[in-house]
């Protein structure tokens, strides 16, 4: 197997996940490309990890996966303090910082 | 002496600088101070032309050794001749000069004479190159006018003691009388022509401050500036001529050179005929207003106003032979410019001719005696000039020494009536029969008078008549100058004429005045009887050789010439056509008739003998005419004042005014008025419009800038991503294409 | 496609086809997941997503990690996703407000680009590199990995997961 196919792969996920975060609206749904941005990167480092020799690329993996967890978590948390201050999640409401 | 002759005007000099330093802190307040220091330059002037005299014994064989005590340093072409000649008398020599000499000696079949003149000089300053000296030209000239002007000095200073005793500026008057000396005396031994302009300018200041002595009265400050520019147009003449000069003798100014120079063929290195001519002109010109020559002579005698023993030094005896002198110094320039010799015609002749009779003339309506006695001068020294242009160089030195005297004995015995009239010189309305009151002026008067009359044997009758016989009318040597010779006879009729006139109206006839007249002092009298026997016996000096009746004086004859003519390289000799004139026997009778006739006829007159005389002018429409142009002086006076200094003053003033105020004022004016403009057009176009739209443009500029770029700034977050996103993925592209190659 | 194909390792060809399956559904489903109107499929999309990722693992012969893949990404963060959901009141059904319209053709340039940039330096750089088949990495490696290795990094990492309990719960706190 090409190692370039999952490294494709995982550049189509990420352009995806970069629209995603650039398009959607709720706060919830760009949590949720992010993901799709990291799970990208994860695949990638895996994939060179099978390259070499070592486990290196697979700890690192899980180590994200740990933050991946993480982020989510605070993430949320954040949102729902949005919701509960201006009754919607709607990214587009929040523009008190526009210049 | 003769090597040392500088120190006699030094001596003066510094007679003027003490009298000015300490002159009023001594007793008598500067004058003896003058009278000490005069004193002693009369005797160094006699010393001097006592050793000159006993040179002139020694025979100069050639013209080389006669230049032997010319400093070669001074003038170059003695120089040359010097050393060419080496002191071998009869030995041929190559060039003029030779030829020149053995002509004369082939002539005269006589051992020649050469004078020997003693020019030294030392160093004065530089120039551009051009060395200028200043020295001593002694000769039989000079020594003559050392005496005559440290003798008459002396004798003004002593006159001058009484007469302006306790004047307002006694001390500054002694010390002008010796600057006056100084600057004489420096003039008269100039050994090259800047020196000699340089003592000519200083006479002419002394004279204008001694005439403005009393300066608080305008007419007498007017009569120093008239007497001051007029000299001034004349010297225009004088500075052209010598520059003409200065180059004509190839680069010098000296005297010697130049004489040199003017008295060889142009062949031989002399100077060209139209130069000469030209540069005779020029000086004429100078010579015409310091020595008071018709036209420019209208400065003597508003020149009057100045104290009486200052006229007599200034403006009789010394000052006005100034020019005389100077053509007798530069004959060659003038003998061979105006060719002189053997011709009937030139314009010095003419000149001076021209002011002997006019001149004379003028003396017949002044009611002021001193008046008339400038116009005797200006006469005079017409007679002067005209016998230097006829050629007759001895007479008219002759004539310059005797003048001297009996002029200056005339002047103070003016200036002793006045003082004795209470200060008025009014002969007309304040004197008469004055001779019994007066006695020793009365005498020495008519001494005086008689001299100038040319009656014989007083010195003037030698002198006049010598010039009268070298106008070779009747003579035939010089030319023949007949038009000269009449004119100068009608002269000396005239002078005759109105110098009894003076003589009658001051000393007979009834006391007019409303004074007591009273004889004057010794101090006055003394130089008076001493003036008065120089007028009588100086004619002796110059005694013809062949006189009336057979007399035969011999040795005794033609002593000033002897001593005085200068003969040599240097001056015109035979082959220029130089001569001299015999005594004439008939000449002087007529001459001598014409004086007697004058004073006949004028006494006659004021006695009462010729009663159709009296009254001519009321009478005849014409006798009334010429009666008043010679009140007028010939509307001269008009014509400078009125006509020409007013056609170029009021046009000038005018013309001057009208630039200031329209040009110049117009121009500065103009300047203010553009300056605003430009300021308020920069304000208006620049500052307001350019400056400011340019700093409100920047302003708007930025601020639209910062709306434009406002739109970035959504305040949403994600299109902050989306940028941040592209940036990011643009930049790693570039440096994947870049790094990657 | 030759190489994909070839048959250098006795198992290629199956695994080039699970991945190319697998590959189809994943971005299939990760396109469904930015683009849905609804809320809810998008979560379950991305359960899909998350799952073809495990199979990558799998196919990559990295077995704990795939596990661990399921157990917490699935299991744990997709529940919290869906918490969220419930909890903010996200409209169920189909709703037009998940898109910004207008930033549609930015987001799709943007990731034009990024996508163009990534892979044309991938495949300029690595161009046919093979992945290399292995004995597999045991799990035994892995935590000797961890515990020697990259020992601060995992403490710091509890700690991180510490840290993030707590803020999520001070920040939830209803105060």
């Amino acid at each position: 197997m090409l190692i370039n196919q999952f490294l494709l792969l995982a550049a189509v996920l990420f352009a995806i996940g970069v629209y995603g975060v650039l398009v959607r609206r709720n706060g919830v749904l760009v949590l949720m490309s992010i993901e799709l941005i990291l799970n990208a990167v994860n695949i990638n480092l895996v994939a060179f990890g099978a390259q070499h020799a070592g486990a290196s690329g697979q700890v690192f993996a899980l180590f994200v996966i740990a933050v991946a967890a993480a982020e989510v978590g605070v993430g949320l948390a954040i949102v729902l303090l949005i919701y509960r201050n201006r009754r919607s999640i709607d990214l587009d409401q929040l523009d008190e910082m526009k210049g | 002496m003769l090597e040392h002759v500088w120190i006699i005007p030094a001596l003066m000099a510094l007679s003027f600088v003490l009298i000015l330093a300490i002159g009023k802190r001594t007793p008598g307040k500067g004058h003896f101070i003058g009278i000490g220091f005069v004193a002693i330059a009369f005797v160094l002037s006699i010393v001097t032309g006592a050793q000159w005299i006993s040179r002139s014994g020694e025979v100069a064989h050639s013209q080389a050794s006669a230049l032997r005590d010319v400093d070669p340093s001074c003038s170059a072409r003695a120089g040359e001749l010097a050393a060419e000649g080496g002191g071998h008398g009869t030995e041929a020599e190559a060039g003029a000069h030779g030829k020149a000499r053995a002509v004369v000696a082939a002539e005269e079949g006589e051992e020649e004479h050469f004078s020997q003149p003693v020019v030294n000089c030392v160093h004065w300053f530089n120039s551009g190159g051009l060395e200028i000296n200043v020295g001593t030209y002694l000769d039989g000239q000079s020594a003559l006018m050392l005496i005559v002007v440290t003798f008459i000095s002396l004798l003004v200073h002593v006159f001058s003691t009484d007469y302006v005793g306790g004047d307002r500026r006694y001390t500054h008057y002694f010390g002008f009388l010796s600057l006056f000396t100084a600057s004489m005396l420096f003039f008269v031994l100039a050994e090259n022509t800047l020196q000699m302009i340089v003592g000519w300018e200083l006479v002419g200041v002394c004279s204008f401050a001694l005439i403005g002595h009393w300066w608080e009265e305008k007419p007498n400050s007017d009569a120093a500036l008239k007497a001051f520019l007029t000299n001034r147009v004349g010297d225009i003449g004088l500075l052209v001529g010598v520059i003409i000069l200065f180059f004509a003798a190839k680069g010098s100014f000296n005297m010697m050179d130049i004489n040199l120079a003017a008295n060889s063929p142009e062949a031989a290195g002399g100077i060209s005929h139209n130069l000469l001519l030209i540069s005779s002109l020029c000086l004429l010109a100078a010579v015409m207003s310091k020595s008071g020559q018709f036209i420019l002579h209208t400065w003597l005698p508003d020149a009057m106003a100045g104290p009486t023993p200052v006229s007599a030094l200034i403006h009789a005896a010394t000052m006005v032979v100034a020019g005389i002198y100077m053509v007798a110094r530069l004959y060659p320039v003038f003998f061979n410019g105006l060719s002189i010799g053997g011709s009937s015609f030139n314009v010095l002749a003419l000149v001076g001719s021209v002011t002997g009779l006019f001149g004379a003339l003028l003396g017949f309506v002044q009611k002021d005696i001193k008046k008339t006695l400038a116009y005797s001068t200006v006469s005079q020294l017409g007679f002067m000039v005209a016998a230097l242009g006829v050629g007759a160089w001895t007479a008219a030195l002759f004539h310059l020494f005797t003048h001297a005297m009996f002029k200056a004995c005339l002047f103070l015995g003016a200036g002793s009536l006045s003082h004795g009239n209470h200060h008025s010189f009014n002969m007309v309305d304040d004197y008469g029969g004055l001779r019994k009151v007066m006695p020793k002026t009365y005498a020495t008067y008519m001494v005086g008078f008689l001299s100038l009359a040319g009656l014989f044997p007083l010195a003037g009758f030698w002198s006049k008549d010598e010039i009268l016989a070298g106008t070779g009318g009747m003579n035939d040597a010089n030319g023949s100058y007949t038009f000269v010779l009449v004119m100068l006879l009608l002269g000396a009729f005239c002078t005759a004429a109105y110098m009894t006139r003076t003589v009658w109206y001051s000393f007979f006839g009834e006391y007019r005045g409303h004074h007591h007249p009273h004889e004057s002092g010794p101090l006055i009298t003394i130089p008076l009887i001493l003036l008065a026997a120089m007028g009588a016996i100086a004619g002796f000096a110059n005694l013809p050789e062949h006189f009336w009746f057979g007399i035969d004086f011999g040795s005794l004859a033609l002593k000033f010439e002897h001593y005085v003519e200068p003969v040599g390289a240097f001056f015109p000799g035979k082959e220029q056509g130089f001569t001299h004139a015999e005594f004439n026997g008939t000449l002087a009778l007529v001459a001598t008739a014409a004086g007697l006739l004058g004073i006949g006829l004028t006494a006659a007159f004021y006695t009462g003998k010729l009663p159709f005389l009296v009254g001519l002018t009321s009478r005849s429409k014409v006798a009334r005419f010429f009666k008043r142009i010679l009140e007028n002086k010939y509307y001269l006076d008009w014509l400078y004042t009125d006509v020409i200094v007013n056609f170029v003053k009021y046009p000038l003033a005018k013309a001057t005014y009208w630039f200031n105020q329209n040009a110049i004022d117009g121009v500065v004016n103009g300047a203010g008025r553009s300056a605003v403009g430009a300021g308020r057009w920069v304000y208006a176009k620049i500052d307001q419009g350019a400056v400011d739209r340019t700093v409100n443009g920047v302003g708007q500029v930025a601020g639209a800038t910062g709306g434009e770029l406002r739109r970035f700034q959504t305040g949403h977050v994600q299109q902050y991503a989306a940028l941040f996103f592209a940036a990011a993925a643009l930049l790693a592209g570039v440096i994947v294409v870049v790094v990657g190659g | 496609m030759n190489a994909l194909l070839a048959a250098d390792v006795p198992f290629a060809v199956p695994a080039n086809i699970a991945f190319g399956i697998g590959a189809a559904f994943m971005v299939f489903s990760a396109i469904k997941v930015v683009t849905t109107k609804n809320v809810v499929h998008a979560a379950l999309y991305l359960v899909l997503v998350l799952a073809g990722v495990g199979l990558n693992y799998l196919l990559l012969q990295a077995e704990f990690v795939a596990i661990t893949q399921f157990l917490v990404y699935i299991g744990a963060i997709v529940v919290l996703f869906l918490f969220g959901i419930m909890l903010t009141r996200a409209p169920l059904g189909i709703s037009d407000d998940l898109d910004n319209h207008k930033a549609r053709p930015a987001g799709i340039l943007t990731a034009i680009i990024v996508l163009t940039v990534t892979a044309g330096s991938l495949i300029s750089s690595f161009g046919d590199d093979k992945v290399a088949f292995r004995a597999s990495n045991s799990v035994a490696e892995i935590s000797d990995s961890i515990f020697s290795t990259y020992l601060i990094p995992f403490e710091v990492v509890s700690v991180m997961l510490l840290a993030a309990l707590i803020g999520a719960i001070v920040l939830a706190r209803k105060d």
